[in-house]
């Protein structure tokens, strides 16, 4: 419980600074200064992150930069799910050939370096936000959709799912009030965690310059300029990927902390 | 067991096929043609030229006949040739080729080596110093962007202390050292890009062993083995190491994908003469042929390692060959 309340404490803090950008940031983020005394400057009072090569104030930039984060962690996980309980629903209460054709699909995708698909797709389709945020989603529900299913293959032995449809009640509506419910415990837990790889996956692909393109901040793109200027820069480098790492650590800790509450007979540790 | 392979081999197949024409297909769905990314910052270039350059590639037919003659071709290994310098794409997929399967083996070697130990050992002393250490450091393995750690190795390894190249894996004087030098001199290189590729699926794969020889402990047969009187030293070895240890040969075969998706980016930050960063210019420079060719050996690797794993896993544990 303890580990929820922090990981959802610090994705609070970061999230609605992030909304607050504008108020919070102090500084544009896209305004550029190139006098010699405003570009790559050191942390200070002024700049808590220092400035970047074209005098930009990098604080600034990570607070817009964690929009990008967010919602791309959100809406990647959202479409991911969409398609892995649809798709693991479907293969887990019905069977037969339809389930085997999805769990090949899930098969190749588990198989597949999935990364060079990603940078493919967002090459080729034009590197923006939303293309980014669409990818990753959909090839990110292998795992979901097999969680959907084995839940799904368990509860449709159960005997009030048994009774329900000796009751003539539809398919559709046992899936949606009987199977679905008591499904989901496990799946809430995976999608926290995807929360975070989904995170991890835009800022790698921003750090390439294959995601949010300059000058739009976000914090694998701050990276890029820090790689250019890693001998000498070194704030560039450390506070945007320190930012990437709080995040994704505090949707692992909520995810974790609620692997234990919703399934007490898992071993704390294990 | 024959049966066995031949079963996995032929499902390779559907698969390789299925992957190559999904990428066919986004590629395709791609705004703007080759041709005019290769011929239009060039005015002088002449229709006819185009023409010709379209024919060569068929790229004036539909996608479906498209791939079906792509793969006509391909199953004869001819690649075609590069749109950048027109190289065959074979070729300079296979001089780039040792370079990635030097890294990736070493990274596995490497997280075999410290994974397992630090897995079975956790699980051993649960809840011991030394198993919450590598907890935590498990944990914030799994949050950590591979990228950034990369760069903060080159950071503090390659420009502060100066300990480890931060780039490429041979030296300019290279062909002034000797044999051993320059084994010595490749290690050297080797250690910054292996650290990097290794440390995700080192925790991931360390968490696994450990939660595997915990759940072997509590099963029935080791309590059967301990009430026999068997020594504790012989239930370890025999009973839970194998048991435990079986199932992660299939884990290895699994992060595959993960590694090879790694060596994208980190051969890019090392510059690593590979075929990752192969493939991550040939996207970068829309060179469709070249993206075809690394994106097919890259999933023919993968699979090709899965196959490997789960072949092995089926030698040593019988179980699975009678499954089905």
């Amino acid at each position: 419980m303890k580990r929820i309340m922090i990981g959802a404490a610090i994705i609070m803090v970061i999230a609605i600074s992030a909304i607050c950008a504008p108020v919070v940031a102090g500084y544009n983020p896209l305004e550029m200064d190139l006098t010699e005394d405003a570009i790559l400057q050191k942390p200070s009072l002024e700049h808590f992150f220092g400035t970047d090569n074209l005098g930009r104030d990098v604080f600034s930039r990570m607070l817009y930069g964690a929009r990008v984060s967010l919602s791309v962690g959100f809406i990647a996980v959202i479409i991911s799910l969409v398609i892995g309980v649809l798709l693991g629903g479907v293969s887990g209460y019905f069977g037969g050939w339809v389930d085997a054709v999805i769990m090949r699909v899930v098969e190749v995708m588990y198989s597949f370096p999935t990364f060079f698909l990603i940078m493919m797709v967002v090459t080729f389709l034009g590197p923006n936000i939303v293309n980014v945020m669409v990818v990753i989603g959909l090839t990110s529900w292998a795992p979901l959709c097999r969680l959907v299913r084995a839940e799904f293959l368990t509860l449709r032995e159960r005997d009030f799912v048994s009774s329900a449809r000796v009751q003539g009640v539809s398919n559709f509506r046992i899936i949606r009030r009987h199977i679905l419910p008591n499904a989901m415990a496990p799946v809430y837990v995976s999608m926290t965690l995807s929360v975070g790889s989904a995170i991890l996956i835009e800022s790698a692909l921003s750090f390439l310059g294959l995601g949010v393109q300059m000058p739009a901040p976000s914090w694998g793109n701050i990276l890029t300029i820090g790689k250019n200027y890693i001998d000498y820069a070194w704030w560039l480098t450390l506070f945007p990927g320190l930012a990437i790492l709080i995040t994704v650590l505090s949707f692992n800790m909520i995810g974790d902390g609620l692997r234990e509450v919703l399934d007490p007979k898992s071993d704390r540790k294990d | 067991m024959k049966r066995y392979i031949l079963k996995r081999l032929l499902m390779i197949i559907p698969m390789l096929f299925g992957i190559s024409f999904i990428l066919f297909v986004v590629m395709h769905l791609a705004p703007g043609d080759p041709t005019s990314i290769k011929y239009g910052m060039n005015p002088e270039v002449s229709q006819s030229a185009r023409a010709n350059f379209d024919k060569m590639y068929w790229l004036n037919k539909p996608v479906l006949t498209q791939y079906v003659l792509w793969m006509k071709r391909f199953l004869t290994l001819d690649f075609g040739r590069s749109f950048i310098d027109g190289e065959p794409v074979l070729k300079k997929i296979m001089s780039r080729l040792p370079a990635t399967l030097l890294l990736q083996i070493v990274s596995l070697l490497v997280i075999f080596a410290l994974a397992i130990p630090i897995g079975v050992y956790g699980a051993f002393k649960k809840d011991s110093l030394f198993d919450r250490v590598s907890t935590a450091f498990v944990f914030i393995g799994y949050a950590l962007p591979g990228f950034w750690l990369a760069l903060i190795l080159v950071f503090i390894f390659g420009f502060k202390l100066g300990w480890f190249p931060v780039s490429g894996m041979t030296p300019w004087y290279t062909e002034y050292l000797s044999v051993f030098g320059k084994i010595k001199d490749l290690l050297w290189h080797l250690v910054l890009p292996v650290t990097a590729t290794a440390f995700g699926s080192l925790a991931a794969l360390s968490r696994y062993t450990r939660s595997s020889m915990l759940e072997v402990k509590k099963e029935n047969y080791v309590l059967a083995a301990r009430a026999k009187g068997l020594t504790e030293k012989y239930i370890t070895s025999r009973y839970i190491l194998r048991n435990a240890l079986l199932p992660i040969i299939t884990i290895a075969g699994l992060t595959l994908p993960a590694l090879i998706s790694g060596s994208f980016i980190f051969e890019t930050i090392f510059a690593w003469p590979g075929m990752g960063r192969l493939g991550y210019e040939a996207i970068m420079s829309y060179d469709y042929p070249m993206v075809m060719g690394t994106g097919v050996i890259a999933v023919g690797l993968t699979l090709f390692g899965i196959l490997i794993s789960d072949i092995l896993y089926a030698a040593v544990d019988p179980r699975i060959r009678m499954d089905k």
